[in-house]
């Protein structure tokens, strides 16, 4: 294997880095471009189709191409937030791997000078119920997520977990962030001001996160050899203190530029630091604290040790640095200084070991692919499906109690019940109901997050599917009083460079954009992972969308959970015979296939803005979206909040299976007291948007006639039970 | 001069940890284990000092924090 | 009257308890710098949740050698009060200034979730303003929560009330369904649960203020052990 190989450069590639330096890179700059060119630092694959999004906007303060994106919420404050995905670490060491995702990201959010105030995480697992391996995965991934967020300070409030045999051989890790910060205190990863001292804060380097496909090992010896190693170990405790001292460091003004190190360490943080500032910058990589003995320039360039950040000071101000950085324990060192001339210069002392032009290896100079597509198969496969040919269920009383404990339906408050999800006491609510809710202190504001995303719909049509994950994040925020303001994306794919994958990834982009343009929720930041796939198969296409919303008074905030008996229950939208990719075909009937639900976006959002004036007024006891197992399910996860059963009678000409649990798009179900039923009326009425009255809340069981004939009764108690323990039963 | 210390908690402290490990090693097939008990190992560079003075500070050290003699017991080697 | 909550570096807690007795219940309050000096009077200390040194070796073990904890301890000492949620709690047992000590939760999992507590001694500075026999819920967060103790010390603490709260249903393993306990000079209390994020009716709990308006009514005289 020639070296660019080992790399994990292509001859093509090669040839375009002796284009840029006009001589045979040695191995440090090899090495160098070979983390700066993968896909996972260079997007390479996926850049060129980034166009189709839209990312700016009246409240966008900093779009894509940050540490993280920034959207403005009023009051001079802004929220700081981007979602990034761990999905191979998890895979060899679930718990580091998951923990240092979450190091990684609250790094990005304080990177902007903005106080992390919220995590999240986005889970994917294969078939619990079959292997035990997807148990320990659960399992180290949980803990992992747990250990660093609760040992570090910061509430994890919110997220999803699903279960899919996709995911059997790759499960998938993504982590969000969310940050405050005044409008005035933002900063950026710039390298400016020629002379400047590049100064390196926090851990030592050490030779962790080396190892991966692109790293050359020839110039190593054995004993380093046997040592370096890819999984990254996270020091919770170390980022606490980084990053008090980081945003105290902020705010002396001494500070021109921040980026913290993370994938391609070294490397990145100063070509990226390099070039969004005057070009160039010259670091001496002995000056760099180091864990161990005897490393070599290329392994302290490549690390990927956590902890650490660089910051860019300015001239004559780095004893100040010092000094509050010794405050909280930690060293500051100058590595480096800001230059013009746009070359990257790594020195180890006197000498020179690598210089390169800055630009060729950040994104801008590394190769974009635009790959062949082609539409597969089992797309068209599936539209064929017919809902008429499956079984009507005898029982559907068992058929409801089958889908509430089923993984992805079920409970997942074994694994939220892990995370200390109150610290800080901003929580106004907790993980469980559809989006979590933080005050924002000092104002009446709140912010509303959720992550969502339904990836059977983005396998069986990733436009659609992608749409209404985008759709699904946005009612999550509707339901709780808040109105959308942006996204960031976690784009989990397969291979692109297989024609099927990519065309899943194309769809998902163009979906993504057109949904967002329409909600006008830019998408401010976010991450690509391909190659989720093992030797049989890839994942389920799985663009997780992160959305934030912003509520103007804390006091007007909604939730899913029926509040009071003799409310009456309104189900807003229709319901129509849309089986196809529902977790009631999977669950029950083992088919994953069928044509998903239609979503019009024009038409949905006419129902936002009818529910948000109805909340507005204080006119909803409670809201809740319409999703995975339709209104049946629907219905149970509002009454198993607060113990509050419902009598329901619905008036249909359909199936009742298909009634019960059509997952038709834009629906939700709301709680108004009798007394405001009329007010509510006129609100859907001036909206046109559609709505019936379908019953009201009642006692202690959930009662659903179709018809006018019961064909559901069962006791909240029975149907809680089932719902919350079914994960902990799974796992033990 | 190196040394390890031990650390483990007291016979009459439950060992959550360790009685899943226990039943985990049960579960792959050694039935015969019986007990585990988990603790930890320190391992220290002491620099140039004596093996008494050695002695004397890693006592100390266990004494005053690197066990909590309410629920753990300690003992140490010093490896020369 | 004046509240001073101890921050040391990896403290989580020190902004909820500051919150809560500024804002909920319109306390005068400071931080405490780990390192200070010269430590200033204050009626009642608290030693709040979080990992204050990472936690790594044991929960709270770092944290006795702090150079402000010997001015804590002269403080505890003059029978001022002192309360130490949590973090707080096991940095307490590992001073020797509260018995016993805590270990691993049972099910080795850290638990996040508000529980039933109920009051057993309403004789002290942290509980008079609560019924005996009362249940209030309060929010626990903690990996670590697992009180233990030798049986001849339980007994002396069962002896002289030293248990002030149990839990109704035992989340950790604790003896006793111990949450929290209090010294022989009832001037020292440690707990598990988090009072101080069960302040204001927002965050949906005011239940845990009853431990907070029992220490200002027994800093303002108006309440006194027989």
């Amino acid at each position: 294997m020639s070296n660019y190989q080992a790399v994990g450069l292509t001859r093509e590639e090669y040839m375009k880095i002796i284009d840029y330096i006009g001589r045979e890179p040695n191995l440090l700059e090899l090495n160098m471009y070979g983390v700066m060119w993968s896909e996972h630092c260079s997007y390479k694959h996926s850049r060129p189709l980034f166009k189709h999004f839209p990312t700016s906007g009246e409240k966008v303060l900093q779009g894509p191409g940050e540490n993280a994106g920034i959207v403005d919420i009023g009051d001079n404050l802004a929220i700081v937030m981007k979602i990034e995905s761990h999905n191979h670490p998890s895979a060899i060491e679930p718990y580091q791997g998951a923990a240092t995702g979450v190091g990684g990201i609250i790094r990005d959010i304080f990177a902007m000078g903005a106080r992390p105030i919220a995590l999240l995480n986005s889970l994917r697992f294969g078939e619990i119920e079959k292997y035990d391996r997807v148990k320990y995965l659960l399992e180290g991934v949980v803990e992992g997520i747990a250990g660093y967020g609760n040992c570090i300070g910061i509430p994890t409030v919110g997220g999803e977990v699903y279960f899919n045999k996709s995911y059997n051989g790759n499960p998938l890790v993504n982590a969000m962030c969310v940050g405050v910060i005044e409008h005035d205190k933002i900063h950026r990863g710039n390298a400016s001001g020629v002379g400047n001292s590049i100064m390196y804060v926090g851990a030592a380097t050490g030779r962790d996160g080396i190892g991966g496909a692109s790293f050359a090992s020839v110039e190593l010896t054995e004993e380093s050899e046997e040592k370096r190693s890819a999984v990254q170990v996270g020091d919770p405790f170390m980022e606490k203190l980084l990053l008090e001292a980081c945003l105290e460091l902020l705010d002396t003004g001494s500070i021109i530029g921040i980026q913290d190190l993370g994938a391609a360490g070294l490397t990145s943080a100063c070509c990226e630091t390099a070039t969004r500032g005057e070009g160039g910058m010259e670091i001496d990589v002995l000056k760099v604290p180091r864990r161990e003995k005897g490393m070599l320039p290329v392994e302290v360039m490549i690390s990927e040790s956590q902890e650490r950040m660089l910051v860019i000071v300015e001239k004559g101000r780095e004893e100040e640095v010092e000094k509050i950085v010794e405050k909280w324990g930690l060293h500051a060192v100058v590595i480096g200084k800001v230059t013009d001339n746009g070359r990257l210069v790594v020195k180890e002392g006197d000498g020179i070991v690598a210089d390169l032009p800055a630009e060729s290896l950040d994104s801008s100079g590394a190769p974009k692919y635009y790959r062949d597509y082609e539409i597969p198969d089992y797309y068209r496969e599936a539209k064929k499906f017919r809902p008429e040919d499956i079984t009507e269920p005898k029982n559907y009383n068992d058929t409801l109690t089958s889908l509430l404990k089923s993984p992805n339906i079920a409970s997942k408050e074994w694994i939220y019940r892990q995370y200390d999800h109150m610290v800080r006491t901003n929580t106004v609510i907790k993980p469980g109901s559809d989006a979590a809710v933080l005050r924002i202190r000092g104002t009446k504001k709140a912010i509303a997050l959720t992550t969502d995303c339904n990836s059977r719909y983005c396998y069986l049509d990733p436009r659609e599917g992608s749409k209404i994950a985008v759709l699904e994040a946005a009612r999550n925020i509707i339901c709780s009083g808040g109105r959308p303001l942006a996204i960031t994306d976690g784009l989990n794919f397969g291979n692109p460079e297989k024609p099927d994958r990519y065309w899943q990834f194309r769809e998902s982009i163009i979906g993504i954009s057109e949904a967002c343009r329409e909600l006008d929720t830019p998408v401010i930041s976010g991450n690509v992972s391909f190659y989720n796939e093992t030797d049989t198969q890839a994942i389920y296409p799985t663009p997780i969308i992160g959305m934030v919303g912003v509520i103007d008074d804390v006091e007007k905030t909604c939730s899913m959970d029926f509040k009071a008996v003799g409310d009456i229950i309104l189900q807003i939208g229709e319901t129509k015979p849309e089986i196809g990719g529902s977790e009631y075909l999977s669950a029950i009937h083992n088919m994953e296939t069928g044509e998903i639900p239609f979503v019009n976006i024009a038409r949905e959002i006419k129902a936002h803005k009818a529910i948000l004036e109805s909340i507005d007024r204080g006119l909803l006891e409670s809201a809740h979206d319409i999703s995975e197992g339709g209104i049946a399910v629907g219905l149970a996860e509002c009454c198993m909040g607060k113990g509050i059963g419902a009598r329901v009678n619905l008036e249909t000409s359909l199936r009742s299976d298909f009634e019960l649990f059509s997952e038709s798009q834009s629906r939700f179900l709301v709680a108004i007291k009798p007394e405001n039923l009329q007010k509510v009326i006129d609100i859907f009425t001036e909206f046109k948007v559609p709505f019936k009255p379908v019953g009201e809340t009642s006692g202690d069981s959930l009662n659903i006639n179709i018809n006018n004939k019961e064909i559901i009764n069962l006791p909240i108690t029975k149907m809680e039970a089932l719902w919350r323990g079914a994960i902990e039963c799974l796992i033990q | 001069m190196k040394a390890k210390v031990y650390v483990t908690l007291k016979k009459s402290i439950a060992d959550p940890q360790g009685n899943a490990i226990g039943k985990a090693l049960n579960k792959i097939g050694y039935d015969n284990v019986e007990d585990v008990r988990i603790g930890k190992l320190i391992e220290t560079e002491l620099g140039e000092v004596t093996k008494e003075t050695a002695e004397k500070q890693l006592k100390e050290m266990c004494e005053k924090l690197l066990a909590n003699t309410v629920i753990e017991q300690y003992s140490f080697e010093v490896l020369g | 009257m004046k509240f001073g909550i101890v921050v040391f570096p990896g403290s989580n807690c020190d902004i909820d308890c500051y919150h809560a007795l500024r804002d909920s219940l319109n306390q005068d309050v400071d931080y405490i710098w780990h390192d200070t000096e010269g430590l200033k009077e204050y009626d009642c200390i608290i030693l709040p949740g979080g990992f204050s040194y990472g936690d790594y070796l044991r929960c709270g073990a770092v944290a006795p050698f702090s150079k402000v904890m010997d001015e804590i301890r002269v403080h505890a000492e003059k029978g001022k009060l002192l309360v130490g949620i949590c973090n707080g709690f096991q940095i307490l047992t590992e001073m020797g200034l509260l018995p016993g000590a805590l270990v691993r939760n049972k099910n080795l999992k850290f638990i996040c979730n508000t529980v039933p507590l109920k009051v057993e001694n309403i004789d002290t500075p942290f509980t008079n303003r609560c019924d005996l026999g009362q249940v209030i819920n309060i929010p626990i967060a903690h990996g670590e929560g697992n009180y233990v103790v030798e049986k001849d010390e339980l007994a002396k603490m069962k002896e002289n009330r030293q248990i002030l709260f149990t839990y109704q249903e035992n989340p950790n393993g604790s003896v006793l369904d111990i949450a929290g306990i209090c010294n022989e000079g009832k001037n020292v209390l440690g707990m598990m649960p988090h009072p101080e994020r069960a302040c204001e009716e927002l965050l949906g709990n005011r239940e845990g203020r009853l431990v907070f308006e029992s220490i200002i009514s027994f800093l303002e005289g108006g309440w006194k052990s027989e």
